[in-house]
């Protein structure tokens, strides 16, 4: 009797001692959880929140141009492809289109490429508008809304302004049936025509396989300062520098090539991703475009990236508090940057790192086949379904028209 | 990732020009005129970049200046130019004005960006920005070096380096004798080789009745480098082993009360001033909870009358004493080398024990712990540390086990009555013959 009532005090303090024993026995490294602008929000499950009606379009928009290069599948623009295979077999599908909250409309523009595997964009808006003319057409739900529920991936450089070139994009602007419709892209920057209120901004694809295959044993200790391997000066287009990437990154490597600290330089090594995961800070300064899967590797592999992109808006911005986590440089601070780097306070530090290998951010980076829990997927789910519900404005009364089907450059209204 | 693309249309664009000016023949002045004219128009193009079309050229030479200028449509930007008698030099400077999204080397205006005028990120070429000195300063590599190795100390942390390493407290009782300057500075020695944070707690027994205080300890003590507490004893230690250990008994909780008092933090350990210490001791020490025992290798020659140590004769080659474990690892009693031994002769040496055990009241303390007070029989008696204890289940074995011995203990004394110089410094002698 008195044995059973002293039982419960001594499992008390049993759990008392485990406190002050486990921190020494943990095998784990410590991690902070992420606590974005929502609330974790990094952690929502999108099942049940939100149905998604998937067309089904002829194959000659997505998998006859697969079959045609299957390069499409591990470029920096895959996720549009690897987004429709996702939602093939997700539960957020619904056959039923009634009762649909979002619409997706599988059509791979970023798949027509060069010879070197770059994406040709010049027949990406007719190819857009073909499927959108065929969509209006045979379901009545895009002239429901005019395309306000409905979404589309369009991961190319400057989202679904279609070119590669920043003037060309800027001129062109968004394609202008998209106008209403909900935007996935790679692409962000503030204020720029090229991202559209209300978009959702992703990371580009990252081969998750590839990144897995290069790990090192987490003790190995960090020893590279700053890392960075890429272009500084893009010899072929822009030899005199100063356009490529707004002279940021030929700024970088003449202020610091002679800076033991700062281990950056053009060459290829085949022990890119071992390094990444040896240096403290990885280097993520802005290229043609500002995004660059640079990003993803130095969250993958837990080295702090140091954004370097005036107005840059990065992957799901309003679920990762990217603050907290990366370093932001602008572009006319980079001549200080040994500066600024080594006078960021060392708990500050320790902290990015600890946030940084929380697994719930380096899920959210990637896109994993099968698609897993808390991915990538999940996470644009998660924006889709944070727009819900849909105001009663977005559907049009009867006979009410808002897009312009003739608007834009006339080289876009050729059929495809 | 835009190279061959760009290079291609930049190319097809320069090709355009040079092939259109090798269509133009010689026929007459007018036709010279012409090809002069063609070819600065290739040469703005190549400095442009884009065809410059003629016909637009063409059309804005041959009628009046402004109303023309005004209604052409290829142009974007209107610049605001009256001249109409015009040589072909200042014409093509009037119509590098034209460009569209071209800016120049000199800092540049936001000409694609007027509808969007919240944006301060400028599309187009910029200066490359380099600093006057580009090279480290050797204060800031200093902090980046420092960081990295903060940064190093962190990622090693769940791979079983001590967090935060306990201090120590060592307890020794000690009086003035021929052997103490040989077995204090032994335990000095070993002390300085512990890695931890340390305080030495020095309880010194008085001088014998008739004999003057000497500050033999406190040079000791002074020269040693440690950091200690000298704590002076009233009584002093008497000649029989038996009366000596219980003297011994009241020096070290005469400790024990010192650091319950000043509220001291860390691991005690009873470190005897004649007892050798291996540096794993200290370490162990490291891993202790509440109260950890280890095992003690007596050195001590049983056989002897004046033997410290009481034992029947025995063939047991094992003189030790220590926690003994069953074989999944818990504590099941003691081990020692003679059954004369009741736990309650077990040694101090060889018990290590968390200091919040002593303090009156302590966070976490455990239900089994005896107050100090209360286990130190009237007032002044504790025979070793399990009389803090109400039972002896949670003593925690240590130095795996109790299989590894950590230390030894001896007590190797001269014979009454021995003297030794001052300071053990020999006064020159005064005559040829030394005295006594």
């Amino acid at each position: 009797m008195a044995g059973g009532f002293r039982v419960l005090p001594l499992l008390i303090l049993c759990s008392l001692f485990q406190g002050i024993l486990g921190e020494e026995h943990q095998p784990n490294r410590p991690t902070e959880r992420i606590s974005g602008s929502a609330g974790d929000v990094l952690e929502d499950d999108p099942v049940g929140r939100l149905k998604v009606f998937v067309y089904e379009l002829p194959s000659k928009y997505n998998k006859k141009i697969l079959q045609k290069d299957p390069r499409c599948l591990n470029h920096m623009f895959a996720a549009e492809i690897y987004m429709h295979r996702f939602l093939l077999s997700s539960a957020v599908r619904t056959s039923n289109p009634e009762e649909a909250d979002w619409f997706y409309t599988p059509v791979y523009t970023t798949c027509d490429l060069t010879p070197n595997g770059l994406p040709l964009p010049f027949k990406s808006p007719r190819m857009m508008r073909s499927a959108i003319e065929l969509i209006s057409t045979t379901w009545p739900y895009w002239n429901r809304t005019e395309g306000a529920d409905h979404f589309f991936i369009t991961p190319h450089d400057f989202g679904a302004c279609f070119h590669y070139q920043e003037e060309k994009a800027i001129e062109r602007g968004i394609l202008h049936l998209l106008k209403r419709a909900t935007l996935v892209q790679t692409f962000g920057q503030r204020n720029h025509v090229c991202l559209k209120d209300g978009s959702i901004v992703i990371p580009p694809y990252a081969p998750p396989q590839k990144m897995q295959a290069h790990l090192i044993p987490p003790d190995t200790p960090r020893s590279i300062f700053v890392y960075f391997r890429g272009l500084f000066y893009d010899v072929g287009n822009d030899p005199e520098g100063g356009y490529y990437a707004r002279g940021a990154r030929a700024s970088v490597w003449e202020n610091f090539k002679n800076n033991p600290l700062f281990d950056i330089s053009t060459e290829h090594p085949t022990t890119y991703y071992e390094d990444m995961q040896r240096a403290v800070f990885c280097l993520c300064p802005l290229g043609w475009a500002p995004w660059s899967p640079r990003l993803v590797e130095a969250v993958v592999f837990g080295c702090i990236p140091v954004v370097i992109a005036d107005d840059i808006v990065l992957p799901f911005a309003d679920a990762i508090p990217w603050e907290e986590i990366g370093v932001f440089v602008a572009e006319e601070d980079v001549p200080k940057l040994d500066t600024i780097l080594t006078s960021i306070p060392i708990e500050v530090i320790l902290r990015k790192q600890r946030l940084l290998a929380n697994p719930s951010m380096k899920q959210a980076m990637l896109f994993p086949q099968p698609a897993q829990s808390r991915d990538a997927f999940h996470q644009i789910l998660n924006g889709l379904a944070r727009k819900l519900p849909h105001e009663e404005s977005v559907y049009l009364k009867s006979g009410q028209k808002i897009l312009n089907w003739t608007a834009g450059p006339k080289g876009d209204l050729k059929p495809w | 990732m835009k190279q061959s693309l760009h290079h291609q249309n930049q190319a097809s664009r320069r090709a355009g020009g040079v092939s259109a000016a090798g269509e133009v023949a010689l026929r007459s002045p007018s036709a010279l005129f012409w090809i002069v004219l063609h070819a600065v128009c290739c040469l703005v193009s190549l400095a442009l970049g884009f065809r410059f079309s003629r016909v637009v050229f063409f059309l804005f030479f041959s009628s009046s200046s402004t109303s023309l200028f005004t209604s052409a449509p290829l142009l974007h930007t209107v610049t605001t130019t009256t001249t109409t008698n015009i040589t072909t030099t200042t014409t093509t400077t009037t119509t590098t004005t034209r460009t569209l999204a071209f800016s120049f080397p000199p800092p540049p205006l936001p000409p694609a960006a007027e509808n969007r005028t919240r944006s301060r990120v400028v599309v187009g070429r910029q200066g490359i920005r380099i600093r006057p000195w580009p090279h480290p300063d050797p204060a800031e590599t200093m902090r980046a070096h420092s960081i990295i190795e903060r940064v190093q100390r962190e990622q090693r942390l769940p791979y079983g380096a001590a967090k935060t390493p306990r201090p120590l407290i060592v307890v020794t009782p000690t009086y003035v004798r021929t052997f103490q300057a040989l077995h204090l500075t032994g335990l000095i020695h070993s002390l300085l080789l512990v890695p931890y944070p340390l305080t030495w707690i020095v309880v010194e027994a008085a001088a014998p009745a008739a004999e003057p205080l000497s500050g033999e300890t406190t040079a000791l003590l002074a020269r040693s480098g440690l950091r200690y507490l000298h704590i002076p004893f009233p009584e002093p230690m008497p000649d029989c082993w038996p009366d000596r250990r219980l003297t011994e008994a009241r020096m070290r909780l005469r400790a024990l009360r010192m650091i319950r008092e000043k509220r001291m933090d860390g691991v005690v350990v009873f470190a005897d001033d004649s007892n050798v210490h291996s540096t794993e001791l200290f370490e162990e020490a490291q891993k202790v909870n509440w109260i950890g025992a280890v095992s003690v290798g007596i050195l001590a020659d049983t056989e002897q009358p004046s033997s410290p140590i009481k034992a029947e004769k025995t063939n047991s080659p094992v003189p030790t004493q220590g926690p003994a474990c069953n074989s999944s690892g818990d504590f099941i009693g003691w081990r020692t080398f003679n059954s004369l031994t009741s736990p309650e002769q077990i040694e101090w040496a060889g018990f290590l024990l968390n200091s919040r055990l002593v303090w009156r009241e302590a966070k976490g303390k455990p239900e089994w712990a005896r107050d100090l007070d209360a286990a130190s029989k009237e007032g002044d008696e504790m025979e070793n540390p399990l009389a803090l204890l109400k039972d002896t289940s949670p003593v925690e074995p240590l130095g795996n086990c109790g299989k590894k011995v950590l230390l030894w203990w001896l007590r190797a004394e001269a014979g009454t009555g021995s003297k030794f110089p001052p300071g053990w410094i020999i006064e020159p002698p005064r005559g040829a013959r030394q005295d006594d």
